[in-house]
């Protein structure tokens, strides 16, 4: 009776997909009572924040009033404030009938930024694109040459002034950082105890220390008689600031690289510049990119500190809309509205950071 | 065959003095490096120097001595006008360092939570965790603090239309008021809350001694939680049951009684805890997802329960790969906490400022800040080092 049975057995079915609405409500949102308690949770508290949120920002906002009166009596937001200010929100105090220089720069500092991101550009060229986009950056802002009036930096301000801190910021640190790296991990005794103290004594500061002293030390600094400018300043410190991050970071992939690279690159016999700039370099940036990337939206964001030794980019802009005395008390709007301008930018590279570090992550299992 | 001139091979290199000597080259390059360093150094020094005794501008630390003659918002301890300016940074340091850790606590406490909530299967939770995470990340501190500033300041209504959402909590344009506790017991209770600590500190290190040498397990949650419910009401007992909560009432235009957090202290404590935690959300949940799906697959077949296996399994693994990251944040944090300047909170950078506008001497005042700042910033990372160390992986 119980002997083995020869014949094989039919197959059993495969094991059933979730598919269908209720199973993967069952699955996602229904698992179990507490799962079940915490949805409820949710729901409840999107049921009380979102319908407000869209009342206020989209049914009840008000668009197109032509005075503040006219937008409080509205209960919702009142856009029409950002629709009237914008110009000053986006372009600080330049002057007014050329604020088409600052926006083809902030356009051309955009595509700077879009190029480095695109990989055919990873070669010399790039290096290329980014001193003609600087300087004609530098010249469409300043004037003075072919027939453009010149403007002074005290007028410079809003989104293109933000975009220029912080990429002319990264495009200087960044030389400077490979070289702390580079000094950092030298065996140089005398080398690497300068890299050490300049990387830590920075990076143990808050960088508003970095603003004041170049906005009141800086100054006492220098010789009699010579004075910079205050962006020139401030541009200074996030540069220091900067590098001593992208030392860091560049350290680490320095720190990735097999001895194996260094012994080969020893034995054909390649100085120590040699070295680096076609073994170990190469093959350790590629590494960093995505934190590199990191570095620079949170410099992007940083550059708003300026706001604190009163250099206009685009937050000390959105306030100095807020003291217009016939436009009272929209701050909320304007905080909010730049507040969309950093997301999209920040949310726009971190994207790529994370998409970028997946592609080249190929192969590369250190 | 009797060539005595040539020398026995491999004997020391000996060392000439010739370019191509690396040795040597070294000591060059770092001769003339120090040599520029110091070069730069004595050009600013000798600029400054002179700029100062040009523009009559006092050095050294005498200030700190004077009276400071302007007064302070907010102060964890006591101070007047007539105070010191030593005193006076003294104040900014210590509201420097309440706001840094009460930050340190609640952007810890929720960005674990987030974490966690980031990594649940439950769609809604994941998705608004993740909406939370890329919006608060990726829009500027300094912005979040504006903005809850004058949410705080512009939009709640004034004391005697403030909003009453529990009894004895306001939020009015004059920040949150919520009850305190007074009378003599505090001390005794509290003094109960330490007992507390410690005694379940030492339960705890006992239990562990106990299992590794008979293998049974003592029941630490149980005997903690005991303790610190009992110890605070033997307190409480002990100095005769005297303790009031302290109501704030509205009288006139202004609350009286009560704690007070002020709207600058609320709007950088809510800018940082939301700031903060939305990084420390992301250190946590790529922490857990570092640990491989055979660790949860092994720990689940040898029975553990959930509880067990994150405690004993998943969680000490997570750890090390948490803990490096997240003493970065709590230095960011403690660094960001700086940004109180910009709405008025004050901290060490504010008293600073506001000391080197009275006395002009801006250097002592930026060596101050610096100073302070890298103190604190060293002791955090010794501190976390040595947990970091604490919990790292022994390998044989």
């Amino acid at each position: 009776m119980s002997s083995t049975n020869t014949t094989p057995s039919a197959a059993l079915p495969p094991p059933t997909q979730h598919q269908g609405v209720w199973p993967w409500l069952r699955e996602r949102l229904f698992a179990s009572p507490f799962h079940i308690l915490l949805t409820v949770l949710v729901v409840w508290l999107l049921l009380m924040t979102v319908p407000a949120l869209i009342q206020w920002a989209f049914i009840q906002a008000n668009w197109t009033a032509n005075s503040a009166q006219e937008c409080r009596a509205s209960a919702g937001a009142c856009w029409a404030f950002i629709a009237e200010k914008h110009r000053l929100i986006l372009f600080g105090t330049y002057p007014y009938d050329e604020q088409w220089r600052p926006l083809i720069a902030t356009v051309l500092l955009i595509s700077l930024v879009v190029c480095s991101g695109i990989r055919r550009f990873w070669n010399v060229s790039l290096l290329i694109i980014w001193v003609v986009g600087l300087l004609a950056v530098g010249i469409l802002m300043w004037g003075g040459v072919l027939g453009l009036t010149s403007v002074e930096t005290a007028l410079w301000g809003g989104l293109p002034l933000t975009l220029i801190l912080s990429t002319f910021g990264i495009a200087c640190a960044f030389p400077l950082g490979v070289l702390l790296a580079l000094g950092r991990r030298s065996k140089l005794p005398a080398i690497k105890a300068i890299c050490v103290v300049y990387i830590e004594l920075i990076r143990g500061v808050p960088l508003i220390s970095l603003l004041f002293m170049s906005s009141v030390m800086l100054p006492l600094f220098l010789p009699e008689g010579v004075s910079i400018d205050k962006l020139l300043r401030a541009q200074i410190a996030i540069i220091l600031f900067a590098a001593a991050y992208i030392a860091e970071t560049v350290r680490g992939g320095l720190q990735a690289i097999p001895k194996g690279q260094y012994e080969g690159a020893d034995s054909l016999g390649l100085s120590y510049w040699q070295l680096m700039r076609k073994i170990i370099l190469p093959q350790a940036l590629k590494i960093v990119i995505p934190p590199l990337v990191g570095i620079f939206i949170s410099l992007f964001k940083d550059t708003s500190l300026v706001v604190i030794i009163g250099i206009f980019d685009l937050t000390l802009a959105a306030k100095a809309a807020l003291t217009d005395p016939a436009w009272r008390g929209f701050s909320i709007e304007a905080y909010v509205f730049i507040s969309l301008i950093y997301f999209v930018f920040c949310y726009s590279m971190s994207k790529y950071s994370r998409a970028l570090e997946q592609r080249l992550n190929t192969g590369h299992q250190r | 065959m009797t060539n005595t001139r040539t020398k026995a091979p491999g004997g020391p290199p000996k060392r000439r003095l010739s370019w191509n000597d690396p040795g040597v080259r070294g000591i060059i390059y770092q001769l003339v490096a120090l040599g520029l360093v110091g070069i730069a150094v004595w050009f600013l020094v000798s600029n400054t120097l002179h700029n100062l005794s040009a523009r009559n501008i006092a050095t050294g630390f005498g200030f700190l001595g004077r009276e400071a003659g302007f007064a302070i918002g907010e102060t964890a301890v006591a101070y007047s006008p007539a105070d010191t300016y030593g005193r006076a940074i003294w104040v900014g340091l210590l509201n420097t360092l309440r706001v840094a850790v009460i930050g340190l606590v609640l952007a810890t406490i929720l960005g674990t939570l987030i974490g966690i909530a980031r990594l649940s299967k439950n769609f809604l939770i994941n998705k608004v965790a993740t909406i939370y995470v890329e919006v608060m990340r990726n829009v500027p501190l300094l912005l979040q603090l504006f903005f809850w500033y004058a949410m705080i300041s512009e939009n709640t209504p004034g004391p005697r239309q403030a909003i009453n959402p529990l009894p004895g909590v306001f939020l009015s344009n004059r920040g949150l008021k919520v009850p305190g506790v007074e009378g003599s017991s505090l001390d005794w209770m509290l003094g109960g809350l330490a007992l507390a600590i410690i005694g379940s500190l030492v339960f705890a290190h006992w239990a562990k001694r106990h299992q590794a040498e008979t293998g049974r397990l003592a029941p630490v949650g149980r005997v903690s939680l005991g303790m610190f419910i009992l110890l605070p009401i033997v307190g409480w007992v002990i100095s005769g049951t005297s303790l009031t909560l302290d109501m704030p009432e509205l009288k006139g235009f202004n609350f009286v009684g009560g704690l007070t957090l002020t709207p600058e202290f609320f709007a950088l404590l809510a800018g940082l805890t939301i700031y903060t935690s939305a990084f420390i959300a992301e250190v946590v949940r790529s922490g857990v997802q570092s640990v491989s799906n055979g660790q949860w697959e092994a720990a689940g077949s040898l029975g553990l329960s959930r509880g067990k296996l994150l405690r004993l399994v998943v969680l000490p693994q997570a750890l090390r790969v948490i803990i490096p990251p997240m003493t970065s944040q709590y230095l960011n944090l403690t660094k960001n906490s700086s940004l109180a300047v910009a709405i008025g909170y004050p901290d060490i950078v504010s008293v600073v400022n506001t000391t080197l506008n009275q006395t002009g001497q801006a250097i002592e005042g930026i060596l101050i800040i610096m100073a302070a700042y890298l103190t604190v910033s060293l002791s955090i990372s010794i501190f976390m080092n040595w947990y970091n160390k604490r919990i790292a992986l022994v390998e044989r």
